[in-house]
């Protein structure tokens, strides 16, 4: 599988409450709460995310609350992948488990600037710089999330693992 | 090799005999728990699989976020665990009037215990790490999951190892030290790793002290923080807990990513600026800079919320007034810590003093309600995160303190050295 889209960029430790801060959780409703995303730290986010739009940020991606209604409000922005040096671990797990792509790869995060135009290759773990030229390796995910993620998220996984119980 | 406490309770919770650093298992769960703004966006996902929850006894939600009620879809999601909770005929059901903040209930009932693997869908579930328990948040699909099968994944995390040595100083508590160690490693400092707290200090540690301390290791990007059993420990789990407890010691042959050693002696009051907690300085650097005028303090949270939080802000505060241009929030954790306030005679103090008394709540700590910052405002708060826009307005400035610091900066209007506020009359000022 493979996404295209242009880079909205930020630094590092960029945190869930600007993400979608506390005011707003009293929805789970991901289209209501897309309406909200990263608000506290770029306002016009909203407005000019473009489905297949990519986050690329620094050092601890989605740092602080266990809130999911943050990677669900990305993606239901429209974003395809997020690209960060490191990522905060729940965020990570949370990430994984609605199906939000993300990958880990410094190089990347500290080469991309904001408008570029990205493509990213899941399967090869490449990450493809259309505008610079320029060509990275993500970090892969391991075989346990693979699996996670090919079989649609944790919740299918899990039910898969229930029938198979009985 | 040997295994961290940390490595010992997550192989037995998968029934392994060892686990290594980055094996990814799965673990049985002793207590899954969610509050009313991850609980309520949980159950559609739990009933895609499944109809009933794996352990009616296990399985907790407390609705203490937007409690009470602060509008309607807040009540709506309230009224959704509540229904859910009668409908699966949980054994544990809180309500207000009855509970208090998520991370002071769960102990105070003895429904979490050393020995533990324990998961709640709010990242300061960290918390229970104080009693020698596994103990980490995750999100929403990983609670529905964890609700619905009473397992989840892990990564095998490795450990930083903290030694504490020595006694601190009379002002100085838990809140101190995890600032101070996060402002030395940073917010991403343990990133996927255990914070593993030992050494010949932590006797001088109350059970109030470790709970602040494992709350936070979330804030240096933890998976979780976790404390030895001893007789503190023990001592807490006496009052509080009827549960069996197993009780993990790391190996001594186990192996750290690193040995960090803490001489409690040298931590000074410590305030973490904004805009992230660790941002810290002590109250000695914070002294030669500029006053720093503040509008608001908040004395509360699953962080500063217990008994030993408001007893030392009480001997600050006793027989002093709160300054003019102040207003403070007291929110205790719970409804027993409310009321040993009140006969203990710390309410007295509070509201001679000039403090607004509200009933248990999460809510000031994540702007939800109950003292939201206006822009410009500032706030020296006991809670655990500093965030833009965390309390309120994105121009609004939050201060990380200790309750003693806290208490200190409502008197004097800025931020300001509890060691510096003479002691009153009648007043056991600094009480530990």
């Amino acid at each position: 599988m493979k996404v295209f889209g242009q880079v909205f960029q930020y630094g590092d430790n960029v945190d869930t409450d600007v993400i979608i801060p506390a005011r707003y959780l009293n929805s789970f409703d991901g289209k209501e709460l897309a309406k909200h995303a990263m608000v506290d730290i770029d306002p016009t986010f909203a407005s000019k995310v473009q489905p297949g739009d990519m986050i690329v940020a620094g050092r601890n991606f989605g740092c602080g609350s266990s809130r999911e209604h943050a990677p669900l409000c990305l993606k239901e922005a429209g974003i395809s992948c997020i690209v960060a040096e490191t990522f905060a671990r729940i965020f990570y797990r949370n990430a994984i488990n609605i199906g939000l792509p993300i990958m880990e790869c410094p190089q990347a995060a500290k080469e991309i600037t904001p408008g570029d135009k990205i493509e990213i290759d899941f399967d090869s773990g490449k990450i493809y710089n259309r505008s610079k030229g320029a060509e990275y390796e993500g970090q892969p995910f391991p075989e346990f999330m693979q699996k996670l993620i090919a079989a649609g998220g944790l919740v299918n996984y899990t039910n898969q693992k229930l029938k198979g119980h009985k | 090799m040997g295994m961290t406490m940390t490595q010992k309770i997550l192989a037995a919770g998968a029934g392994l005999d060892k686990v290594e650093p980055g094996q990814l298992i799965e673990a049985k769960l002793d207590v899954v728990m969610a509050n009313d703004i991850t609980g309520p966006m949980a159950l559609p996902i739990f009933r895609q699989m499944a109809d009933r929850v794996f352990d009616k006894d296990k399985v907790v939600l407390v609705p203490d976020h937007f409690t009470p009620s602060k509008d309607i879809k807040s009540a709506e999601n309230a009224r959704a665990i509540r229904i859910f909770s009668k409908e699966q005929d949980l054994t544990w059901v809180f309500e207000q009037g009855k509970s208090g903040v998520e991370h002071t209930i769960l102990p105070d009932n003895g429904i979490v215990a050393p020995g533990e693997c324990i998961v709640g869908a709010d990242s300061h579930t960290c918390t229970y790490g104080a009693l020698g328990a596994f103990s980490t948040g995750v999100g929403t699909t990983d609670i529905a999951t964890a609700m619905a099968t009473g397992e989840l994944w892990f990564k095998v995390p490795s450990a930083i190892q903290f030694v504490l040595t020595g006694k601190p100083s009379q002002y100085v508590s838990g809140k101190d030290i995890i600032l101070h160690i996060i402002g030395k490693i940073g917010v991403d400092g343990a990133l996927y790793q255990s914070m593993e707290f030992v050494g010949d200090g932590l006797c001088y540690l109350t059970m109030d002290d470790r709970f602040t301390m494992a709350n936070m290791a979330i804030e240096a990007g933890a998976k979780n923080g976790i404390f030895p059993v001893d007789a503190v420990t023990k001592a807490y789990l006496r009052t509080f807990t009827k549960k069996p407890y197993r009780v993990f010691t790391a190996d001594a042959d186990a192996v750290y990513d690193a040995v960090i050693v803490i001489d409690l002696r040298e931590v000074r009051p410590t305030v973490a600026f904004p805009h992230l907690p660790g941002n810290a300085k002590t109250i000695d650097e914070i002294e030669v800079m500029e006053p720093i005028q503040i509008d608001q303090v908040v004395l509360g949270s699953c962080t500063n919320g217990r008994m030993a939080d408001f007893r030392r802000a009480a001997a600050i505060l006793k027989d002093r007034t709160v300054h003019p241009d102040v207003r403070v929030m007291v929110v205790p954790a719970s409804q027993r810590i409310y009321k040993k306030c009140m006969t203990e005679g710390l309410l007295e103090i509070f509201i001679d003093a000039g403090c607004a008394v509200n009933t248990p709540s999460c809510g000031p700590c994540m702007g939800g309600h109950m003292g939201v910052l206006a822009a410009g405002e500032k706030c020296v708060s006991t809670t655990n995160r500093n965030f833009v826009g965390r309390m309120g307005h994105i121009d609004s400035l939050i201060y990380l303190a200790s309750p003693e610091v806290a208490a200190a900066s409502a008197i004097k209007g800025y931020i300001a050295n509890p060691e510096k506020i003479e002691k009153s009359k009648s007043s056991k000022a600094g009480e530990k």
